[in-house]
């Protein structure tokens, strides 16, 4: 915006006379509250009423867990070395399943994470997405540190996500 | 010398190579599997076709010798399209499983996908099966999707192992490499395969998913396993070795080490056993002390003998550095001429490609650094017979593990009134010492090696302890070493209170009231370097990253295998 268009803040000698009298402004100004009163709301009276994010939204970094109950992801790393912030750790081992290599520790500390995504996008096994969850709340740095007990969630609550990365690929 | 042209470059070769080794000595680089400077050429993986002018076909480069006034072209339309045809079938029957794959990161399929090849398939059938998770050796896993049948691993074992145990069996798609019938991938020098695999084929059992290569630092280094020598690298992963790697000095190993070095030479730097902190013997228990503590008692246990009743030992397995100083400290400090190191020789462990029966990686630098008996003083059997006869009341012994290599003497060293020993972890001989000092590692300081045949190596600190910090000392780091915080439980690797044993005997020639003024591991060697005839005018400089070969040697080592 050019300078030009930012209107000159109004001394007191270019108020008009309505403006001086002073109590047809204020009028005005309860007009526009009371205005406002009536149209709908749009706050929500959170958290007894939650805010459901579209599939889009880059809420906490999950794993996704198959229906057997074992984890997707193979271990390969890449969400730990695109992270910018250093938040993921995943220590690889080996298994008895076809796919050979599982983590046997994976951790986000999310006093790390900045919800960028792009482990979501990296990842070679759609293992780890961005969920819906957006409530986090620790009171110390160990439990800021989210394990594989927090990480997993099952694949059928993730399947608007899925389906969005999916619809995007 | 006669000239060929590659890429518009005029370069000299000599006679006989072939255009992939003329171009490889002056940094062009060939896309090649198969092929490899050390092995026999085999020209079955067809990656190095290049075009050669009045040539009527591409030819392989790494078949092809070279001959005056040849001009050849890697990078004109005819070649890149070869090595993009080329990729493309290698890539059709591969899993692509590289998340899962220990190679991923240092896979020249990998890199070569991303620089000849278009990246994408038109291959929609099946992809060959033939396996995965085949126990080839002890140390090696084949997994047989991923193998392109380049015929590097069959070659090492005849040509350079010597032991013919791979072959290919069938033909076409459905090659395989296996063992002959009953044999199984274990000479002595199986796991180069695995550096030599361009894929990850063979994979090493040993270090099978423990770390991505990515998130390592590597340091260069020199085994331990023999009096050879062999040049490694170092990977480490918050602050653990996690595996050796044999690295390129044709002067000592070449491309290759063996397995024995590669698997059993580094566990115990990270091992449960490591002394940590200097310790002192407490109504028959050892306990941590502080290392003031540690020096004063040590100092004043010392002083209550006399010269004569004191031997100090210095060790094959300490670095010229370390004996240099131990041998200092006995002299000038103790003033004692009972002075000697033991030589480790196992004569079934020497072959004629690396090893050598000399199992210490120092015994010749010890050696040269001067410990050795003075004129009036007594040699390693001498020290013995003074302690069976009680003129010999107290023993200092560096790195060394003597107790276990001869369990004889365990009942010889309890006789001694005192024993100090530095270790790097928990043995034999630190049962029976009194004091132990806490030695560092091979993995954890700097020095010097001096091998069988007199050349100096360096070693480098890999590993961080409470006395030698990362970014202070300039080691090489990971970017998880880089950016990690007290608050990552990614960055808290064991930092272990152990010194290098040059360091702590200084502190305890200070606590005895004499001055040792070394400071860093390099003047320790100035010093050496100025006094020892063989070492004159050598600094960590000039030994750089191959060694030098020392040349005004006055003894020749006794072992020549």
């Amino acid at each position: 915006m050019s300078e030009k268009n930012i209107p000159a803040k109004k001394r007191i000698k270019d108020l008009t006379l309505l403006e001086k009298v002073y109590v047809p402004e204020i009028f005005k100004g309860l007009a526009l509250t009371l205005k406002t009163m009536l149209r709908p709301k749009f706050t929500m009276e959170y958290p007894e009423e939650k805010f459901i994010p579209p599939a889009s939204y880059r809420g906490r970094p999950i794993l996704v867990m198959e229906k057997n109950g074992e984890e997707r992801c193979v271990a390969c790393g890449l969400c730990a070395r695109v992270c910018p912030p250093l938040a993921i750790e995943v220590q690889a081992s080996e298994t008895e399943n076809e796919k050979e290599r599982y983590p046997v520790r994976f951790e986000i500390n999310m006093l790390r994470c900045i919800f960028c995504g792009f482990c979501e996008e990296v990842c070679p096994e759609e293992a780890i997405i961005m969920s819906m969850d957006y409530e986090l709340a620790f009171t110390n740095r160990e439990d800021a540190i989210y394990g594989k007990d927090k990480l997993l969630v099952p694949v059928n609550q993730s399947s608007d996500k899925i389906g969005f990365l999916r619809s995007y690929r | 010398m006669p000239k060929i042209k590659i890429d518009g470059k005029e370069i000299e070769f000599k006679q006989g190579q072939t255009i992939i080794e003329a171009a490889k000595d002056h940094g062009i680089e060939i896309a090649h599997f198969c092929w490899h400077p050390k092995l026999s050429v085999s020209g079955n993986c067809r990656m190095c076709l290049v075009e050669v002018e009045k040539m009527p076909k591409l030819v392989i480069a790494c078949a092809t010798t070279a001959a005056d006034g040849m001009v050849v072209r890697t990078q004109s339309d005819k070649s890149l399209a070869a090595r993009n045809a080329v990729m493309e079938f290698f890539l059709i029957n591969h899993p692509l499983d590289c998340p899962i794959c220990d190679e991923a990161g240092e896979c020249k399929l990998q890199d070569y996908t991303y620089k000849h090849s278009v990246g994408e398939s038109r291959f929609v059938e099946e992809k060959v099966k033939k396996g995965k998770r085949i126990q080839i050796g002890p140390y090696v896993m084949f997994d047989a999707d991923r193998c392109i049948m380049c015929s590097r691993c069959i070659r090492f074992c005849d040509e350079i192992a010597k032991d013919p145990e791979l072959t290919f069996t069938k033909r076409g798609d459905r090659v395989f490499l296996t063992t002959y019938p009953g044999e199984k991938l274990d000479n002595l020098y199986s796991m180069n395969v695995v550096d030599i695999c361009p894929v990850g084929a063979l994979t090493n059992s040993d270090f099978r998913f423990k770390s991505r290569v990515w998130e390592m630092s590597l340091t260069n280094s020199v085994c331990t396993g023999c009096a050879r020598g062999c040049n490694i690298e170092l990977w480490v992963r918050n602050n653990e070795v996690l595996r050796l790697v044999p690295k390129y000095n044709e002067d000592v190993n070449s491309y290759w080490m063996c397995d024995h070095g590669r698997v059993n030479t580094f566990k115990f730097v990270n091992a449960k056993d490591r002394v940590d902190g200097p310790h002192i013997r407490v109504e028959g228990n050892l306990v941590r002390v502080g290392w003031d503590e540690a020096y004063a008692e040590a100092a004043s246990r010392l002083k209550g003998f006399s010269k004569d009743e004191i031997a100090v030992l210095g060790s094959a397995f300490a670095t010229v550095e370390d004996n240099y100083a131990a041998a200092k400290f006995a002299k000038s400090v103790l003033g004692t001429g009972n002075l000697d190191f033991v030589k480790h020789v196992d004569p079934a462990f020497g072959d004629d490609i690396l090893r050598k029966n000399d199992i210490t990686p120092n015994s010749f630098g010890a050696e040269l650094a001067g410990v050795k008996p003075s004129k009036n003083g007594n040699d390693f059997n001498g020290i013995i017979k003074g302690i069976k006869e009680g003129k010999i009341k107290a023993l200092y012994i560096l790195e060394d593990d003597i107790i276990a290599a001869n369990t004889e003497l365990e009942s010889v060293f309890a006789k001694l009134d005192l024993l100090i020993a530095h270790a790097t972890n928990f043995n034999k001989t630190t049962v029976l010492a009194d004091i132990v000092f806490p030695a560092s590692t091979y993995a954890e300081k700097n020095g010097t090696f001096v091998n069988f045949s007199g050349r100096v190596q360096r070693i480098r600190p890999a590993v961080a302890t409470l006395d030698v910090d990362r970014a202070l000392e300039g080691m090489s780091m990971s970017r998880w070493d880089k950016f990690g915080t007290k608050f990552d439980r990614w960055a808290q690797g064991k930092h272990f209170d152990a010194r290098a044993s040059w360091k702590i005997l200084v502190g305890l020639a200070s606590a005895l009231g004499q001055k040792m003024k070394y400071g860093m591991a390099e003047e320790v060697f100035l010093d050496l370097a100025a006094n020892i005839e063989a070492f004159n005018g050598l600094d960590y400089d000039t030994l750089g990253e191959f060694g030098v070969q020392l040349n005004n040697l006055n003894s020749k080592p006794s072992d020549k295998n």
